[in-house]
């Protein structure tokens, strides 16, 4: 009887997992379309809700005092840091996600690893590898956070012997990972010690691996961290042999990777090149040549406003600057009285604007802005000799004609949005700084750009304001 | 012990390709709602968490101990990521064609 009891509870559950897998990937599915994709959410949210329900279920399970303390810790501050957090910090709040999914597989396989029952070696690769996979998501999006809300610098931090230390520190993790699996006592015998030391190998890896990047590189690297957290989830699935951990691990795994390569293929960069180059760190000699291309012409807010005022098409360009000036609300006001005034107005954005994938699109969308007239370059740039202005706010990089015609560019290759097309460009800049590339941007001497200098939301609230009269 | 190992191989391999098609048919408009989506899914290890912090205290303490702890973490992805995604989605409007 007890034996059939437990065979039921077991299907019941593994089916209830099948359930749930399928429900993740329906929810998936449905973020293929702004309409459908908060029905995905919930959809993908009620498969966790099922799959954590039937776990319950578990034999195995034998008193529920701590995983009450856990979860009421666990939701209270989730969802006041859901509630509360301002979507300008959003880049941040995924990074430290990304963190704690992955420091949980690595307390599920620490747990795993010390209750000792698992002896086999193939459980011992898994154990080890959701130790690493883990330890290394989890300092690395810490140090990310720490980057992108600017608690610690985030100027690429690079030093010399840096492929020295890694790789020593590899071949230690590896050294590690052997004494974990084969369990030879070459270095010490005690569980504690070799956990303790693989997760501090894989801790010092994490730091290691994020600190040399960027703050323009960052939307790489949180899809790439984001991966990891699936991967980590998917090797503690190995731990503990269950399948829903695997499915939705290897899940968020491929998303992942997916973005990652979306953002360095935006940046016509391997991803070899982002982690391991320290991009702009590095002055490249080869492009000191384009010192003066030609003149500045500064415009002032009354004409700026006069030509907006005949235009008939207008294409806003965001970037990063203009999430820094948090212009984005004055942004859509303009773009309102631009569409009152009988233009059409769409923005169009790049996708590695900004500091994580999709950051301009969802600023914009707080700011009210109606998702249909987002656009990304490929849409915008056959059409590019149609439209009267573009308006460039905070962006630099991925405007700069370079990456279409000059050979020797370090940005070469990369795809832009053409606004040097455009009949006519304004560039709403502080100064004349170069973009985090560090490389000079012809558009800004061509004879159809026009400079607009100043703070990003100042400038537009003034026009917003000779708009109103 | 093995072929379950390997079944779960299988399930691995099939998952990531399933992966691969199903984002790469998300616009890049969502790509910060799906980051945050696929990261309250990466807290399924939640299920692991839970069977680790209910084995029991007395018997094994320090089982119990780190899973409560990866309990909270666990917990803190799944609902602060799926509350966040869904808050971000009601921002994604389309206008009312007048």
């Amino acid at each position: 009887m007890i034996f059939s009891d437990q065979f039921n509870t077991s299907v019941v559950v593994n089916l209830t997992y099948i359930l749930a897998s399928m429900l993740f990937i329906f929810g998936l599915k449905l973020l293929s379309s702004p309409e459908t994709a908060k029905r995905g959410n919930l959809v993908s949210s009620s498969g966790m809700l099922l799959a954590v329900l039937v776990t319950l279920l578990d034999q195995s399970i034998i008193d529920f005092t701590w995983i009450i303390v856990g979860v009421c810790i666990g939701a209270s501050i989730g969802y006041f840091a859901a509630i509360k957090i301002k979507i300008t910090a959003m880049p941040e709040m995924v990074a430290l996600f990304n963190g704690f999914g992955g420091i949980a597989s690595l307390l599920v396989g620490s747990a795993e690893y010390l209750n000792g029952v698992n002896q086999n070696p193939a459980l011992l690769i898994a154990i080890y590898l959701t130790v690493l996979i883990g330890g290394v998501t989890f300092s690395g999006s810490l140090i990310a956070w720490g980057k992108l809300s600017e608690t610690i610098r985030g100027n690429p931090f690079l030093y010399k012997g840096q492929q020295i230390v890694n790789s020593l520190l590899l071949g230690l993790l590896l050294f590690a990972g052997l004494e974990m699996i084969y369990m030879q006592g070459m270095f010490t015998e005690n569980q504690f010690q070799i956990l303790g030391f693989i997760c501090l190998l894989a801790f010092l890896l994490g730091v290691l691996f994020v600190v040399p990047i960027g703050g323009a590189d960052m939307p790489v690297v949180i899809a790439l961290l984001n991966s990891f957290s699936g991967l980590a989830a998917c090797a503690a699935g190995f731990v503990i042999l269950n399948n829903v951990l695997i499915v939705a691990g290897a899940l968020v795994g491929a998303s992942g990777l997916i973005l990652t390569n979306i953002m360095c293929k935006a940046m016509n960069r391997s991803l070899a090149n982002v982690l391991f180059s320290g991009f702009g760190a590095v002055k490249d000699t080869g492009v000191e040549r384009n010192e003066v291309q030609g003149e500045v012409r500064p415009i002032n807010i009354a004409d700026t406003y006069l030509i907006l005022e005949a235009a008939t098409s207008v294409l806003i360009v965001p970037g990063y600057g203009m999430a820094v000036a948090q212009a984005q609300h004055s942004v859509r006001e303009l773009g309102e009285l631009l569409e009152a005034n009988g233009a059409e107005v769409k923005y169009a954005i790049h996708p590695v604007a900004g500091r994580m994938p999709g950051h301009m699109n969802v600023l914009l969308a707080e700011a009210n802005v109606s998702y249909d007239v987002l656009v990304e370059p490929e849409d915008v740039n056959p059409i590019m000799d149609t439209i009267d202005v573009c308006i460039v706010i905070g962006a630099n990089d991925v405007v700069n004609p370079d990456a279409k015609e000059n050979e020797r560019s370090p940005i070469y290759g990369m795809p832009i949005i053409e606004v040097d097309k455009a009949k006519t460009a304004f560039v709403l800049k502080r100064s004349m700084a170069t973009g985090f590339a560090g490389i000079k941007n012809p558009l800004f001497f061509k004879s159809n750009t026009r400079m607009l200098f100043g703070d990003a939301k100042e400038s537009v609230s003034s026009l917003v304001a000779e708009f109103k009269g | 012990m093995e072929t379950q190992i390997i079944l779960l191989l299988f399930v691995l391999v099939l998952s990531i390709f399933l992966g691969f098609e199903l984002i790469s048919k998300v616009p890049s408009l969502l790509h910060t709602p799906l980051m945050s989506g696929a990261n309250a899914i990466s807290g399924i290890t939640l299920v692991g968490a839970l069977l680790a912090s209910g084995s029991g205290f007395s018997s094994q303490p320090l089982t119990v101990l780190l899973g409560t702890a990866a309990v909270a973490f666990a917990t803190i992805n799944v609902v602060g990521g799926y509350l966040v995604t869904n808050r971000m989605l009601g921002m994604f409007k389309k206008k009312k064609t007048e």
